[in-house]
């Protein structure tokens, strides 16, 4: 108490100074923190205004119901359809080989092996993750493709097959070490109840503990999707630049990313038609996956409400 | 007579009724065996024989960490999942080794159920929990599932309490109805023998008695072995009594014995209070 | 009801059996592919890329022929646009981190910006690319630029450096923020001196995932306008620029199969990079961990 008086005698601006400078590193660590807002209000922002022109341009019903797209030829079409398929087919190619062999390995690292195997497997299998997508993309287009063109003599060099089941390998982890977290967040006790009433591991593992995690499990796959739904290099390279309504995997399509890549990669000043149709198509990439994360996180978040 | 000699040796003599007991086998389910077991290097049970009486209630208590839930766990197996865990000696569950490399343990398991110390219902409606072990056994037939429903749950006294509402979340029921309901759903196999983990520590004194007014009933079909680290409880529900302490079978014979003419010092000390 | 089924149960066992079995084999199937994919994938581009990894190749500008091609614009491009990405991301996101975690209270606004950021950390890196050219490039007039780029990719890390600082903070114990205040430390000196120096290694290691991450992006740097063909070192934060992904995508695209080669080693070259951070982020993750828990034995 003392000394407390004996500073205030001696500065007696000293608090006041003090409290001045913790309020501006407050504010300073606000506006950081109002960073991530303003990145979120930008990308709408950008997107919204750009589309709006577009659509002042395109009518909003040719862009949802034309099946052809064609912006970059003289006789142009503005049907999202081709572009919108195309990344639905390589997402689904992707998801049927990541989900199985996902849930597989989540199911065998949290309920079979030992702690140590799994502290040793959980970061080797997140390093596909963590491999740039180009370099999947250089892998599917030289060394998948061929490949699989050995087994299916039809098959164009230009694909969704052999990108989608590239990326379904590398969206993998995501869904093995989300199903992973959310499996070993049951309660052991569930597993004692199952394994005293004569289960085997594997009726624990399918009939407990899934089902338990279950929320988290399909969390992890929308979260995967999502990711599918963005990925850009990897289509860009291996699955072709050509918009093509089909469901047919062994030929060439343009996925909505693959199609703003190829604009941007030529020259396309700044208020053209072209230029915005690249904002338009991000448009829809972007509200595709914002439902698909928005649903993912809520999935998530209740799976931690009842068990962490 | 070799194993008869050998409890002797352990146990301690000193109740008349328990070399009764041990020699006619024709009255009891389970035989412990000079069991020892591990965890790693430390040994958490030595020697330890007794045997558990047919349609008895068997209490076995102690002070933490005395082994009482790793013994109760030897009966069904449930220790096998720790890697570092190993036993020697044997359990006899009429007259076959639980621990003989030709058996199961899924078959133990099936045979012997048990209710742990936290209730654990599934996170499913009150039925699903009651047929998961039917199902495990395959039975597909609606109508039998349904009658093994009911006769879990009236024979764990909780039908009265949940019939009309059979499907909704296990999860609502309270703790004194979900740990009957975890009780139902052992029954539901049809075990011999039911293992019950300190199965009142979780729960509030009313909920407490309703459970051991519940184990008076079922002994009359079923054997039961009780952990309970409150003494009062086992005085009060079990026939016999075994007292663990360090490991060792300190004393084992007549509940009514035990609590009234210990034979051994410790086992005085710590009904009595001075110890545990 | 079980003596019904007595009989059967040495089936039942026999059938869980063969279930456990079966599992097994599968599983260990889909570990096997996932690795295997794994090695394919770096051994296969080292093979090809092979012959053309030398001194050489690391120290040419790109060319008409594949066999004189090299990634020196590319490296250097690589380089500026990462130490620029981290010099923005790194003191935004960690501050906007300690906000959250020590001034924020848990109120509605406070839980707007935690969903916003985890939302951003799932929206496809392509968007940023869209933003940077309308915003960076565009409007605030900084053209096709190094620092155009960077920017760019700050904006896309930076949820990464938000989400690893918040739990590297997080980990810092109540006992040591008491003592510091118990010592008369406003908030501002508590967190400088005690939270910040102990959720470092946390931090880091988060900085350089994101920094892993942003060496590998290629999409959005095309999609904001980087160029394909650069010979030459870029000389400011505004010179135009490539980096060695764009580079790789650029080879990757050509029919012949010389520049194929040429992507190939560009790619061991940026694998090698990439992994060596995300081997070096585990190691740092592991050993910080053990720290912690020692401390809380």
């Amino acid at each position: 108490m003392c000394f407390y008086v004996f500073i205030s005698m001696i500065d007696p601006n000293r608090k006041k100074i003090r409290a001045r400078q913790e309020f501006l590193i407050k504010v300073l660590l606000l506006f950081c923190g109002m960073v991530s807002v303003l990145t979120t209000l930008g990308i709408v922002g950008v997107l919204v205004f750009e589309t709006i022109t577009f659509f002042t341009r395109v009518p909003i019903f040719d862009f949802l119901t034309d099946t052809q797209w064609t912006p970059l030829f003289t006789n142009k079409h503005f049907g999202i359809l081709p572009l919108f398929t195309a990344t639905l087919l390589t997402s689904v190619i992707a998801m049927l080989v990541a989900i199985p062999l996902g849930l597989l390995i989540a199911i065998f690292l949290s309920e079979y092996v030992s702690s140590d195997v799994r502290r040793v497997l959980k970061p080797i299998l997140e390093i596909l993750a963590g491999v740039p997508t180009i370099v999947y993309g250089y892998f599917a287009l030289l060394f998948v493709t061929p490949i699989l063109q050995k087994f299916i003599p039809g098959m164009n060099g230009f694909n969704s097959l052999s990108p989608g089941i590239v990326m379904g390998i590398m969206i993998l982890p995501l869904i093995s070490s989300l199903s992973e977290d959310a499996m070993y967040a049951v309660p052991q006790s569930l597993r004692d109840a199952a394994f005293a009433l004569g289960s085997s591991r594997l009726q624990v593992a399918f009939k407990v503990v899934v089902p338990a995690a279950f929320s988290g499990i399909t969390a992890s796959f929308i979260l995967a999707v999502s990711r599918a739904v963005g990925e850009t290099m990897l289509m860009a390279i291996a699955a072709g630049q050509m918009p093509n309504l089909t469901l047919n995997p062994l030929v060439p399509i343009e996925t909505m990313t693959t199609y703003i890549v190829q604009v941007s990669l030529g020259d396309t000043p700044y208020g053209t038609l072209e230029y915005q149709t690249i904002f338009a198509v991000g448009t829809v990439l972007f509200l595709s996956t914002l439902v698909l994360n928005i649903i993912g996180g809520k999935l998530r978040a209740h799976y931690r409400e009842m068990y962490v | 007579m070799d194993k008869t000699q050998n409890i002797k040796k352990i146990v301690l003599p000193g109740i008349e009724t328990m070399n009764k007991i041990t020699t006619n086998p024709e009255h009891f389910v389970l035989s412990v065996q000079d069991l020892s077991a591990w965890y790693g290097t430390a040994q958490v049970l030595k020697n330890i024989s007794f045997n558990i009486q047919r349609h008895q209630v068997t209490a076995i208590i102690g002070p933490s960490g005395c082994g009482k839930s790793t013994l109760i766990r030897c009966f069904n197996r449930m220790n096998d999942f720790m890697p570092v865990f190993r036993t020697t000696g044997s359990i006899l569950l009429e007259g076959q080794d639980l621990y003989s490399s030709n058996i199961d343990p899924v078959e133990v398991r099936l045979k012997i159920g048990m209710v742990f110390q936290k209730q654990n219902p599934f996170p499913k409606s009150i039925y699903e929990n009651v047929v998961y072990g039917p199902r495990v056994l395959g039975i597909k037939n609606k109508k039998k599932l349904d009658q093994v429903v009911e006769d879990s749950l009236k024979r764990a006294a909780l039908w009265d309490e949940v019939n009309h509402k059979l499907k909704s979340n296990a999860l609502s029921l309270s703790g004194g109805q979900q740990q009957r309901l975890c009780i139902a759903r052992a029954l539901a196999n049809e075990p011999e023998v039911l293992l019950l983990d300190e199965p009142c520590s979780a729960l509030d004194p009313i909920a407490t008695a309703k459970i051991e007014e519940l184990i008076q009933e079922l002994k009359r079909n079923y054997t039961i072995v009780i952990v309970t680290h409150n003494m009062q409880q086992a005085a009060r529900v079990s026939d016999y009594t075994a007292y663990l302490l360090l490991g060792s079978l300190i004393e084992f014979g007549e509940t009514k014995a035990v609590f009234t003419t210990p034979s051994r010092k410790e086992t005085e000390d710590y009904i009595t209070g001075r110890f545990g | 009801m079980n003596s019904a089924v007595a009989g059967d149960i040495s089936i039942l066992i026999e059938k869980q059996k063969l279930g456990e079995r079966i599992f097994k084999i599968a599983a260990t199937l889909a570990v096997l592919i996932s690795l295997g994919t794994l090695t394919a994938l770096v051994v296969d581009a080292f093979i090809d890329g092979f012959p053309r990894l030398n001194w050489k190749f690391l120290t040419s500008f790109p060319s008409r022929k594949p066999q004189e091609a090299g990634i020196l614009a590319a490296l250097f491009g690589s380089f500026y646009v990462i130490i620029l990405t981290a010099l923005s991301a790194v003191p935004i996101g960690l501050g906007a981190a300690i906000y959250l975690e020590e001034y924020a209270k848990k109120n509605r606004f406070s839980r707007f910006i935690e969903l916003n950021v985890s939302n951003l950390a799932g929206v496809p890196s392509i968007i940023y690319g869209l933003l940077g050219l309308d915003l960076f490039v565009r409007l605030m007039g900084l053209g096709r630029s190094l620092l155009a780029g960077a920017l760019t990719l700050a904006l896309l890390v930076l949820p990464i450096i938000i989400i690893s600082a918040r739990e590297a903070i997080r980990t810092v114990p109540l006992s040591i923020r008491e003592a510091a205040y118990a010592l008369g430390a406003t908030r501002w000196q508590m967190i400088k001196d005690h939270v910040v120096p102990l959720s470092l290694p946390g931090v880091l290691t988060g900085v350089i995932l994101s920094v892993s991450r942003a060496i590998g992006e290629t999409a959005p740097l095309i999609t904001m306008g980087a160029l394909t063909y650069v010979a030459f070192i870029p000389n400011g934060p505004l010179s135009p620029f490539t980096v060695l992904p764009i580079q790789i995508f650029n080879w990757v695209s050509r029919p012949q199969k010389g520049f194929h080669a040429c992507a190939a080693a560009g790619i061991v070259v940026l694998l090698v990079v990439t992994l060596f951070l995300n081997a070096l982020a585990i190691f740092l993750r592991n050993h910080y961990q053990r720290k912690i828990s020692a401390r809380s034995l």
